[in-house]
């Protein structure tokens, strides 16, 4: 099965979703990050969503608990590019993702994390 | 109101649900569904998928381009075979269940269509009926 | 075939039934209204005729079937044409209905020595002028109801402005009533500049929303959750007392939404965000 890439940038770790996930993928993904996390030590993590059409319940839950997860491990999570009809449809259907922090593209969401790790712990 | 063309998917292994969003966004666009409206009957479709496949085991839909006069829309029917919804009521309202997480799905995505409709027998499985019109 | 005996009236007069046709018209006012000119009217008589004859030949006078398709889509396109143009239902209506007097006027002279074909044939041709308005008729009615779906459209369109305020910083000063169907056009609307300007603050101004009632408020809160979960910043700006009280009596986070009285100030605020001010000029002019 494949699994989908995280590269290392610096301090951070960006997790690029490209493809039309199903369920096994995005377990694997949840898995694949903290292991990472741990691995390098990473402060920050980017998932970038650009590219995604559709964000349902599931991989909504999924991303916030990539969020939770990783604030355990004591880094911060920027979730970037959602999608005008994403966004539109994840507020219909009553998901707020509180908690996780948002930016326009990938640029904003690094330095949304640095801002976010220079001002110290929430 | 007529149903000019119908077809049907069957939901068996993960990889299903891919093709099943996939079919609804194509059919959605053939029927001149705007982006946002297409995203929102493509994330209701996945969430009836996904509740068709892990708490059905396993079902089909079967889509239907509807005209009725000048309007046009799009019906998805879930059926599957499984233990059933005790309690629709609950699972249609907003109520968050974790575990099974049976509540959230369906509670949201009805939000995201015009109409719907559950039959549900404990034992006797599931049957969930979409529409969106255009 | 007794069917066939009506076609052969039309196919054999077609020139005289086309000029007693168009004096019809025309003695009824249509062409006093500059609207239509007689060669159009002509055109369209012409057009029509040929394709009646044919499709009488083939189907007889069954309007709904096969052989009249080209018939129904003449008379389809014939009804858009009148109703773009501001003609009425019944003017568009008369179109096919004027030409019964010199189809009857035809089939008293064929069938002269024929009385009892003769009633048979005057009902064929009654039926079938008829059938044939009543599509003309509806055929009218869609293509108004396709014109208003048309200009609803638009004027939802024109009544979203999105302004680039500064870089970074869109303003969308809301005027008149906001609905659902509205609210879903704004935030398209909305959420797609954002990303073509790459704005990360959007000021809302609703000083031009006369009533704020629970449900518009949803609808704002709604547009405001959908921007943040792509990274962006809303500010409410024109927020009146009873809006104030409204937004407190949904039981949101007020945290969650900046709210401020006018748009200078939100506008103020917004620069104030990314870092910037605005100050007087110092030294000389």
């Amino acid at each position: 099965m494949d699994r989908i890439p995280i590269l290392k940038m610096g301090a951070f770790l960006l997790v690029t979703i490209q493809v039309d996930m199903h369920d096994r993928l995005a377990m694997a993904l949840q898995d694949d990050l903290s292991n990472k996390i741990v691995e390098t030590g990473a402060r920050g993590v980017l998932i970038d969503i650009s590219s995604l059409e559709m964000v349902d319940s599931f991989i909504g839950r999924m991303i916030a608990n990539i969020a939770s997860v990783a604030r355990v491990l004591d880094a911060e999570t920027v979730v970037v590019g959602m999608r005008p009809a994403v966004a539109i449809t994840l507020v219909e259907l009553g998901l707020s993702l509180h908690g996780v922090r948002t930016a326009l593209d990938v640029e904003r969401g690094m330095e949304l994390l640095e801002t976010a790790l220079a001002d110290g712990p929430r | 109101m007529v149903v000019v063309r119908r077809a049907a998917l069957e939901i068996r292994r993960e990889e299903d649900m891919v093709r099943v969003r996939r079919s609804v966004r194509q059919w959605a666009d053939e029927l001149g569904f705007g982006l946002v409206d297409q995203t929102k009957l493509v994330t209701a479709a996945s969430e009836l998928s996904r509740n068709a496949l892990v708490h059905g085991g396993g079902g089909t839909v079967v889509f239907e381009a509807l005209e009725d006069g000048p309007r046009r829309g799009l019906r998805l029917t879930f059926t599957d075979e499984g233990p059933g919804i005790p309690d629709v009521e609950l699972a249609l309202s907003d109520g968050y269940t974790t575990g099974s997480g049976l509540g959230f799905g369906l509670g949201g995505a009805k939000r995201l269509v015009n109409e719907v409709s559950i039959e549900s027998r404990r034992g006797a499985g599931t049957r969930v009926v979409m529409t969106r019109w255009k | 075939m007794a069917n066939g005996r009506l076609a052969q009236v039309l196919e054999r007069h077609r020139a005289q039934l086309s000029s007693d046709w168009i004096r019809e018209q025309t003695a009824d006012g249509v062409l006093r209204d500059t609207r239509i000119d007689e060669a159009e009217l002509r055109g369209q008589c012409d057009e029509f005729l040929a394709l009646l004859v044919r499709a009488t030949l083939e189907g007889g006078t069954n309007v709904s079937g096969p052989a009249f398709a080209p018939v129904r889509d003449m008379l389809e396109r014939m009804a858009r044409w009148r109703g773009e143009r501001g003609f009425t239902p019944s003017q568009t209506a008369l179109f096919v209905l004027s030409l019964k007097k010199p189809i009857f006027s035809r089939i008293r002279v064929d069938f002269e020595r024929e009385p009892g074909a003769l009633f048979q044939e005057i009902w064929r041709a009654t039926e079938l002028i008829d059938s044939l308005a009543l599509l003309t008729t509806e055929a009218f009615q869609r293509g108004r109801e396709a014109v208003i779906a048309r200009q609803q459209a638009e004027m939802l369109e024109l009544s979203t402005p999105v302004v680039k305020l500064w870089e970074g910083i869109l303003a969308l000063p809301l005027i008149g009533t906001l609905d659902s169907a509205r609210t879903q056009t704004v935030m398209e609307t909305l959420l797609q500049r954002v990303v073509e300007t790459g704005s990360e603050i959007v000021i809302i101004d609703i000083t031009g929303v006369p009533t704020v009632d629970t449900l518009v408020a949803q609808h704002l809160l709604k547009t405001v959750s959908a921007a943040r979960l792509m990274g962006v910043e809303c500010i409410i700006s024109g927020v009146r007392p009873q809006i104030a009280q409204t937004i407190v009596h949904l039981g949101v986070a007020l945290s969650d939404v900046i709210t401020k009285a006018n748009l200078a100030d939100a506008f103020k605020l917004a620069l104030s965000k990314r870092g910037m001010g605005i100050g007087a000029r110092t030294g000389g002019v």
